[in-house]
């Protein structure tokens, strides 16, 4: 009986804890945001983005177009195929433009960055505590906050949008392969029905600012992960694994929200 | 010194290439156009029903796009609607006066959009007239009432 009271108080003690340890994880998340994010670059900072925008952007164009060319010419090919059948297929430019723009390009263009850049972060940053590179900084009176984590930030932040408009623009061109090139819808109806439905601030407007928010999101994730780690091999391949897992639902999820804002009309 | 170069060089391009894509988008995806305003006139013409006509529509004549809609209003007036369209300049003093403008429909599902066709007054719509003879667009309900109708009266 007294066992059995002992067990569950314990259980419960735990689970105020695990509370509390989250609050906190949460708290210093956004203390390291504030704290990374201000302060005016200096001229090395602005070297140091400029290595981290090649590093976490450029590098990663090769697998953002490849990814945006297929699920264009994916989507052309589904949508042909359900069209055909209420003699719409004119409306094809309209269908593979307005699903790249408002949800497919910012949301796959998101998960694949945290694939490719996000974990990369984590286990570069992962890596410089482990082998107490961050701590040696703080010696000598650089601040691993300004010095290492915010160009990172900053990239991310900025690379990802363009990625995004490079991924919408080689998807739509992929639809226009397999749409008119391949299937024989005509030319003039897929651009000027996609010209006719698309706005520019509703459709592409939205999808960068969705675009950004996944940019901000992920990249905190990554780095923040990879600041907080445990110190040792272990918990750097935890943190990675967390970074794409947690930018993954934290993307999807902020999907849902942000479309339930802007076309649900909420 | 010489791979920090190309390093910048490469994120320069990155950049160029990210602002290049967004005017792609805007220009070909979302069809702004850059035209000045200067090279259209307006018209206006009310439409006793406009179905589901929306700005930015087409204005065609003989199948040839001539203009959009710019906007469209309740006239409180006549409780009508009110559509005033942007036609190309060179039409200016083109279209006599008893013009007819009817709203018309792309296919059996496709969009709405306005026909123009000329008449044969001597005298021309300059900027700002307004279309007297209109056609409402083709509602379906009430075709099918008309047609109910015309079946029980028989």
């Amino acid at each position: 009986m007294q066992s059995k009271f002992s067990n569950s108080t314990a259980r419960i003690t735990q689970l105020g804890r695990r509370g509390c340890d989250l609050m906190e994880a949460l708290g210093r998340a956004g203390v390291f945001l504030f704290q990374s994010a201000i302060g005016v670059p200096s001229r090395e900072g602005w070297r140091l983005w400029l290595h981290q925008m090649h590093f976490v952007g450029v590098l990663s164009i090769a697998i953002v177009l490849v990814s945006g060319l297929f699920i264009g010419m994916v989507l052309a090919l589904q949508g042909y195929t359900i069209l055909v059948d209420f003699g719409a297929e004119q409306a094809l430019g309209q269908m593979v433009a307005l699903s790249l723009l408002r949800e497919l390009a910012p949301v796959v263009a998101a998960l694949l960055f945290a694939g490719r850049a996000g974990s990369a972060l984590t286990a570069e940053i992962g890596l410089m505590k482990a082998t107490e590179q961050l701590t040696s900084m703080e010696m000598i009176g650089v601040d691993p906050l300004r010095r290492v984590v915010a160009p990172r930030l900053w990239a991310g932040f900025v690379s990802l949008p363009i990625l995004t408009v490079g991924f919408s623009v080689v998807g739509i061109w992929g639809g226009y392969l397999v749409g008119v090139e391949w299937l024989g819808v005509f030319e003039g109806s897929y651009w000027s029905n996609m010209q006719a439905s698309v706005t520019f601030i509703n459709d592409i407007g939205n999808g960068m600012i969705k675009s950004a928010v996944f940019a901000l999101v992920v990249t905190w994730i990554a780095v923040f992960q990879g600041y907080d780690l445990v110190p040792t091999s272990e918990g750097i391949s935890r943190a990675t694994t967390r970074t794409v897992v947690y930018s993954s639902l934290a993307v999807l999820g902020l999907d849902f929200v942000l479309t339930a804002i802007m076309f649900g009309g909420l | 010194m010489k791979r920090s170069k190309t390093m910048e060089f490469g994120v320069g391009l990155f950049m160029v290439a990210g602002i290049l894509g967004l005017v792609f988008l805007g220009l070909r995806v979302s069809g702004l156009t850059l035209s000045a305003p200067t090279q259209s006139f307006k018209l206006e013409a009310n439409f006793a029903n406009i179905g589901s006509l929306k700005p930015r529509a087409r204005v065609t004549m003989a199948g040839v796009t001539v203009g959009r809609v710019e906007a469209i209003e309740l006239d409180t007036q006549w409780f009508d609607a009110r559509v005033v369209l942007i036609l190309n300049s060179e039409l200016e003093g083109q279209l006599s006066k008893d013009s007819i403008a009817s709203i018309l429909t792309a296919g059996l599902l496709g969009e709405q959009y306005i026909g123009l066709s000329v008449g044969g007054d001597p005298e021309v719509l300059e900027n700002g007239d307004t279309i007297r003879d209109t056609q409402s667009a083709l509602v379906l309900e009430e075709l099918i009432q008309q047609f109910v109708s015309n079946m029980a009266s028989n």
